[in-house]
């Protein structure tokens, strides 16, 4: 159902950013601790940079129908175009059926 | 905005005031406020005067020009009512009136002209001028003429003139006498009994013209004719005895006066000789006394002729008198039989009157000579008793008759009357020598005096007869005419005739042809008569045998009717059981759309469908209809309507949040920008859409209430159309949905045009009881 991708799409994205903000800390956390003597600009960068991420991420993904792909480029379209195009042809055909058999 | 725009406005003056020097704001809005007011007032005033100026001009113009007036009423509105209290209603054309004054003088003139000729009795003032009779029955007639319409105006006028000239020519004038005083009205009376054409009497027409114009029945007119000749017999008889009766007595009177005349002329003559003879002759003395006496009497005979004469002339003249009266009334009855006898009696009176003057004549030439010898006698007489005077005064003792006394005279008595007789002789041839001296004065004077006598003499000769001549010419003219006047006659007589014969040839010839026309009309009628008889024979026949032809015709279709009824029964039987059968296989098709629950397709329709297509093998639309159900719905059934509509609602807040987002705003930015909208945005939870979708309409909320409605209403099908307006993600959001809901339609769609057209195939078999 095209109404519960939007909802999929969401899920995905929390669940990235979650991941990334989680990991970001907990690396920025370690390199705090391990290289840059308890400074907090460490955890902030790597919090900041899961954040970044999980951002970029899931506008990627939410965006991702608009972006034509090189290979997909005129077949996914063509496809949709494909299908209306048959849809409105039957209901021609029918249209123009009655309408004969009526007169 | 207006209040933060004036307040700027104060505070700017504000500032303005406060830079100029020692004034007040108070100061610096009063002048300028005044300046103002006396500024406008300066405007207003100039306006109103500029506007009462035009105004006052307009309507100055408009009363001197009416054509200016017209067009100003027709530009402007309520312009008609202004100029209308100020100047009064607008004039009406003037050109019309004098039109109507026109039309009223022309028909009059017909009118009238139409009245003159009853009016039989107003032709005596017909040689008046026409416009007499115009100005009379004009009052009367302008009532009626007003009634006549504008369009007959010229027809009227020629006809006025044509009617005018008609009544003016003088009509044919028929053989009446041609007396001047009453000639036009003797010829329009003529004119007005055209069958009269015989000698006319004025008088007894005159009453008889009074009538109206219209021929009179023969009887009466021959009546008339007869009535007539007999009042001129009778006047004619009455005049022609009254001028014999003159004639006789005027001619008797005359021929006295003739003879009385000539009887005087005797006498005359008698005693002219007698007195001569007495002068002249020497007779013995007592003879002489008998010639005396002879004369005496003869002069006495000649006096009393002479009365007897003048009393016969006088008579004579009355008498002729009587007879020229006479002569003048019966020439005054204008009758032409009468004319000959006046002639003759006027012819006779001319005659006696030349008569009468010739003896009157002879008379007078004789009395003037008896006047001669007379005087003569006298003288003579004269100087003998002077001689005798003479003589007795000589000598006084000699007596008269001295003759006898030759021995009595003494020779002193001799010789004295010897001297006294040369002295006579003396005198005598003095007096002789003196009367030759004086002969010629005298035979001058007596020249002149015969001269004078003679000239008079000769003129009344003269007159008398000049007066004769011009008699016998008016005589003769009247003669003359007389005899014109019947040859006349008798030439207008052989042309009646000749134009009766004409008449009588053109009636024969008239009479011939039309006895032909008819003669041709009536065997026109019957040759028509007889085809529509024999049409009309040949038409029942033809009606006869069509009707036969008619019945064997309807017979034998009712019998081929009868046979193709029954055929057609069998077949209708098996119509209506395959009707039967598709509407069946239909109405399960129609039960399986039924069996969809919440969020669970129907049954496939595959098995539904089958059952149609077998049902209707040979029905070209119904296995089109049966084979255009869509796929999906064949295998996997489709959605009910009330699933559609769960499933929308919880679509509809979905495509709300995302309502920003398409192709070139899908930032997560602009995500959380739609969703904050979403949350702030309140429209109607449903809204009836409009017939007509505007620019506006397109909006995603407003689509996403329509469809609501829509779907609250059971209109899937505009639901649809409206949630397929949707752009960008919320399309993308929404496609599924619709989808499933074209499907829905479309399988709804076949299946009830499938269910129509069997209900429709079953009630065209279903045979009604």
């Amino acid at each position: 159902m095209s109404e519960k991708e939007l909802g999929k799409k969401w899920d995905r994205c929390l669940a990235d950013g979650a991941i990334k903000l989680g990991t970001g800390l907990g690396l920025g956390i370690v390199f705090s601790v391990l290289f840059f003597k308890r400074h907090t600009w460490p955890i902030s960068l790597g919090s900041g940079a899961g954040l970044g991420m999980a951002y970029a991420n899931c506008q990627n993904d939410l965006r991702s129908h608009y972006l034509l792909h090189k290979s997909e480029k005129v077949g996914c379209r063509s496809a949709f175009v494909r299908t209306c195009v048959s849809c409105c042809e039957r209901v021609e055909k029918l249209t123009n059926f009655v309408n004969n058999c009526v007169r | 905005m207006l209040r933060a725009c004036l307040r700027g406005a104060n505070a700017t003056a504000r500032n303005h005031c406060r830079r100029s020097p020692g004034t007040s704001l108070q100061h610096c809005r009063h002048y300028t406020a005044g300046e103002s007011s006396s500024g406008a007032s300066k405007v207003i005033a100039t306006g109103l005067l500029t506007v009462s100026g035009g105004v006052g001009g307009t309507i100055l113009y408009a009363k001197w020009d009416h054509k200016f007036r017209a067009a100003v009423e027709k530009n402007v509105p309520y312009s008609d009512r202004l100029l209308g209290l100020a100047l009064g209603p607008a004039p009406q054309d003037v050109g019309l009136p004098v039109k109507n004054q026109v039309e009223l003088a022309q028909p009059p003139s017909m009118m009238e002209k139409q009245v003159k000729a009853p009016k039989a009795k107003s032709e005596k003032k017909v040689k008046d001028s026409a416009g007499s009779p115009a100005k009379e029955p004009s009052p009367v007639v302008t009532q009626p003429a007003q009634s006549i319409e504008e369009m007959s105006q010229e027809a009227s006028a020629e006809a006025t003139h044509i009617i005018s000239a008609i009544s003016e020519v003088p009509s044919v004038p028929a053989p009446c006498d041609t007396e001047a005083a009453a000639v036009k009205e003797e010829c329009k009376e003529c004119h007005d009994h055209k069958d009269t054409p015989a000698a006319v009497h004025p008088n007894a027409e005159s009453p008889s013209a009074a009538e109206p114009l219209k021929e009179r029945p023969v009887e009466e007119v021959a009546a008339r004719l007869a009535q007539q000749d007999q009042e001129e017999q009778d006047i004619l008889a009455s005049v022609s005895a009254s001028l014999e009766e003159s004639l006789a007595s005027s001619a008797k009177a005359t021929l006295q006066a003739i003879g009385a005349q000539e009887a005087a002329l005797q006498a005359i003559t008698q005693h002219t000789h007698k007195l001569k003879e007495a002068m002249e002759a020497e007779v013995p003395p007592q003879e002489k006394s008998a010639q005396w006496k002879d004369l005496e009497a003869a002069l006495a005979d000649r006096t009393c002729s002479v009365n007897d004469a003048g009393t016969a002339l006088l008579k004579a003249n009355e008498a002729l008198g009587a007879l020229r009266s006479v002569i003048d009334d019966s020439k005054g009855l204008k009758i032409a039989a009468v004319h000959p006898l006046v002639l003759a009696a006027e012819e006779n009176l001319h005659n006696m009157i030349v008569d009468l003057d010739k003896v009157v004549t002879k008379v007078q030439s004789a009395e003037s000579e008896a006047k001669i010898v007379s005087q003569y006698s006298e003288l003579v007489n004269e100087a003998k008793q002077q001689f005798q005077r003479e003589v007795s005064s000589l000598t006084p003792e000699i007596q008269a008759n001295w003759k006898g006394l030759t021995g009595k005279l003494s020779a002193d008595d001799l010789n004295a009357l010897i001297a006294h007789a040369h002295r006579r002789i003396d005198q005598l041839n003095r007096e002789l020598a003196e009367q030759r001296v004086r002969e010629q004065i005298h035979i001058d004077a007596a020249l002149e005096q015969q001269k004078l006598e003679d000239q008079k003499a000769l003129e009344k000769a003269v007159n008398t007869s000049l007066q004769h001549v011009k008699e016998d010419a008016r005589l003769e003219q009247e003669r003359k005419l007389a005899e014109l006047r019947e040859v006349m006659e008798a030439e207008m007589r052989t042309q009646l005739r000749r134009q009766a014969a004409a008449h009588t040839d053109h009636v024969q010839d008239v009479l011939k042809v039309q006895e032909q026309e008819l003669r041709a009309e009536a065997d026109q009628v019957l040759s028509s008569k007889m085809l529509e008889q024999e049409t009309r024979y040949r038409q029942l026949n033809q009606e006869q045998l069509d009707n036969f032809t008619l019945d064997m015709n309807t017979a034998y279709a009712r019998l081929k009717g009868m046979e193709e009824a029954i055929d057609s029964h069998v077949v209708a039987e098996e119509e209506a059981r395959r009707a039967h059968q598709l509407w069946l296989s239909v109405e399960a098709l129609n039960y399986t759309l039924k069996t969809a629950d919440a969020d669970v397709p129907t049954v496939p329709l595959k098995s539904a469908a089958e059952a149609v297509r077998d049902s209707c093998h040979d029905n070209d639309f119904a296995m089109a209809l049966a084979s255009a159900l869509p796929e999906e719905s064949l295998h996997r059934g489709v959605y009910s309507e009330a699933s559609l509509r769960a499933r929308f609602n919880s679509l509809r807040s979905l495509a709300r949040r995302v309502a920003l987002i398409d192709e070139s705003h899908n930032s997560l930015y602009q995500y959380f920008l739609s969703y904050l909208q979403a949350a702030l945005l309140f429209e109607d939870k449903q809204e009836a859409p409009p017939t007509q979708l505007s620019r506006e309409d397109l909006d995603p909320f407003k689509l996403l209430s329509y469809a609501s409605y829509c779907l609250e209403h059971g209109d899937l099908e505009l639901a649809a159309k409206l949630v397929n307006q949707l752009r960008g993600e919320a399309r993308r959001v929404v496609e599924d949905w619709l989808t499933e809901a074209r499907l829905t339609l479309e399988t709804r769609q076949v299946v009830s045009l499938l269910s129509a057209y069997a209900n429709a195939v079953g009630l065209g078999t279903t045979q009604a009881p």
